[in-house]
């Protein structure tokens, strides 16, 4: 091995310190909504505090523990993730499966890829979809924010070349053998595809955690807002207000949130992500490679 | 008398796939067809209580008033910007930090880096505006300045605090920086993958060859993941009418309108705001088929020069 020179040195040097500074940079903020939410008001009033809780104290996260609206809207949440993530993955594969036939197996083929590929393409709009959400009697309903998208058809694509590259010789002895197609989907692939129904349920639950915007404009009732909406409002809308010099909104708001109150609900609805975040990691790459290599 | 029996097998399969498709395809026609002919009423003045087929035709009227309403171009001018810059940093920034990246030989060190990095992008808009709304705070009669413009100003870079959000000078670069900040570390991914792909045994003979680090990187490296860079360019050029709405509509107030506003924002304001839904739905439906355009283009253009095929 011969010996790095100056020059060489000093890139490698230099770029270690870039790479951390970058990733400091990533780490800053969210550590900052941590110390926030552990610190006295009057600290961050008087702007002291940075990285680290400044008079610490739990007062935040009790008056959360304690608020019913908080509490209330995570109900939501995880009502419309124990609905939604599975009837997701039900549909994605009742789609994937047929749609991995090739064309002499599935003759319609040709005509259900144009169908789901036209509103891959082609979206109807905001104003439409939810003259039609509306219409369909959903408003208010758990079922407005699992329905309109209840056909992840990315997901669908993804399973659907996971399902491709199987060896073909497993369907065709299964099928001698007087294996009915149902019983091949559900005792021969989906067991082999572990890998990509584990990447797409991971799409869809961080999916579903994450949406706020249909809660916010499908419930006409707080009281139905999931907690990204419900967390929207407190954040965004109180900073808009403040910003627009909505003088009664702020003084109504500003007499029960606090910073640090906003920053221990910030806190508090990031956990779940943190907790399942090396699942995240595995397999959200797995699934990019997945979706990349193309039968 | 056996091709026969053949052929009665291979409709009961598709009998048994249109089955298996039936459930999914009504829900993407009632949610995503539906309203992909919802969008008639652009054509209408459309009132829901008197639903689509009794509201008057008016042909192409809403969209001449589109186009002499005072926030329509502007907002269009907006939606371009930031997106066609936010496809650009989301190109270079992530392609730039793999190749740093893979030049570290610490194996902890590139896993943490990875790690961390990775973070914001599961974070949705609304907790990210949260958090970047204290962060980037020019500080109010309530609180005091937050943490970025304190450190700015202890380093001595500026005098007085900037209120980076509400200021119509500073609030794209900042929508299209956070923005990049939130990706990077994903996108990163994409490219970190290609890199491994690469043979080892090119890096060896151009170092017998005498060839530096650097002139490695521009002529192995580079040539050896500009396919998928290539692609993800031409697979980009859809988004150029997506200039993000759900961290715009977070972050935005009418104070920076002017340079803010973006076509689904208007569209949101237009249709949920003040009701009117033809002239929104008009709005929406502008930005559809332009869209369309450039994803089947684009699709199109990746098919042929990179072998992608979408299904």
């Amino acid at each position: 091995m011969r010996k790095a020179s100056v020059g060489r040195r000093v890139f490698v040097i230099c770029n270690y310190v870039f790479i951390a500074a970058i990733t400091i940079s990533c780490l800053v903020p969210i550590l900052n909504v941590l110390a926030l939410s552990f610190s006295d008001s009057q600290a961050i009033i008087e702007n002291k505090v940075g990285l680290m809780p400044v008079d610490f104290t739990l007062k935040a996260y009790e008056f959360v523990m304690k608020s019913n609206e908080f509490w209330t809207s995570v109900w939501v949440t995880v009502k419309r993730v124990l609905i939604g993530v599975p009837v997701n993955l039900v549909l994605t594969v009742l789609a994937a499966y047929p749609l991995s036939k090739s064309e002499q197996q599935f003759k319609s083929r040709k005509f259900y890829v144009a169908y789901f590929l036209v509103v891959m393409v082609f979206s109807g709009g905001l104003i439409p979809t939810y003259y039609v959400v509306s219409r369909t009697g959903l408003m208010d309903s758990v079922w407005s924010l699992i329905l309109p998208g209840a056909v992840p058809i990315f997901n669908v694509i993804l399973v659907m070349n996971f399902f491709r590259n199987l060896p073909r010789e497993l369907e065709e002895s299964a099928m001698l053998d007087g294996a009915g197609q149902w019983k091949i989907l559900l005792q021969i692939f989906l067991p082999l595809s572990k890998p990509s129904i584990a990447t797409v349920t991971l799409f869809s639950l961080v999916n579903h955690w994450n949406s706020w915007f249909d809660g916010l404009i499908y419930s006409n009732f707080t009281s139905h807002y999931p907690l990204q909406s419900y967390l929207q409002t407190l954040i965004v809308s109180t900073n808009q207000a403040l910003m627009e010099g909505d003088l009664s909104q702020i003084m109504n708001r500003m007499s029960v949130n606090d910073t640090n109150l906003k920053a221990a609900q910030i806190f508090i609805s990031i956990i779940p992500l943190l907790l399942i975040y090396p699942f995240l990691q595995k397999y959200f790459t797995t699934g990019l490679v997945l979706g990349s290599v193309k039968g | 008398m056996k091709k026969k029996r053949g052929r009665v097998s291979t409709n009961k399969r598709s009998l048994t796939y249109h089955l298996m498709l039936l459930v999914p395809a009504v829900i993407v026609f009632i949610y995503c067809y539906v309203p992909i002919m919802g969008n008639i009423m652009a054509f209408q003045n459309f009132y829901p209580g008197l639903g689509f087929f009794k509201s008057d035709w008016v042909g192409l009227e809403n969209f001449k008033i589109l186009f002499m309403m005072p926030d329509t171009l502007p907002a269009i001018r907006n939606t371009l910007l930031i997106a066609v810059a936010k496809i650009i940093g989301n190109l270079i920034v992530p392609v730039t930090f793999a190749l740093l990246l893979n030049e570290v030989r610490l194996r902890w060190f590139k896993r943490t880096v990875q790690t961390i990095t990775y973070l914001p992008y599961f974070l949705s808009w609304v907790i990210l505006s949260g958090i970047l709304i204290n962060f980037l705070s020019p500080g109010s009669t309530a609180d005091g300045a937050g943490f970025f413009n304190s450190l700015l100003m202890k380093a001595g870079f500026i005098k007085e605090p900037v209120f980076f959000l509400g200021n119509k000078q500073t609030f794209p670069a900042t929508i299209i920086i956070s923005d990049i900040w939130k990706n990077f570390g994903f996108n990163t991914i994409v490219y970190l993958a290609a890199l491994t792909g690469i043979d080892p045994g090119l890096y060896e003979a151009a170092s017998v060859d005498g060839a530096g680090r650097f002139s490695q990187t521009i002529h192995i490296t580079l040539p050896g993941i500009s396919q998928i860079i290539v692609l993800m360019t031409i697979l980009s050029i859809g988004n150029v009418l997506n200039a993000g709405f759900d961290q715009i509509f977070n972050l935005y107030s009418p104070a920076v309108y002017e340079t803010g506003d973006i076509i689904d924002t208007l569209v949101y304001r237009l249709g949920l705001v003040n009701q009117q839904y033809s002239l929104s739905a008009a709005v929406g439906l502008f930005k559809s088929v332009v869209s369309m355009i450039l994803i089947v283009a684009s699709y199109r253009i990746a098919d042929k020069y990179a072998g992608y095929k979408v299904f």
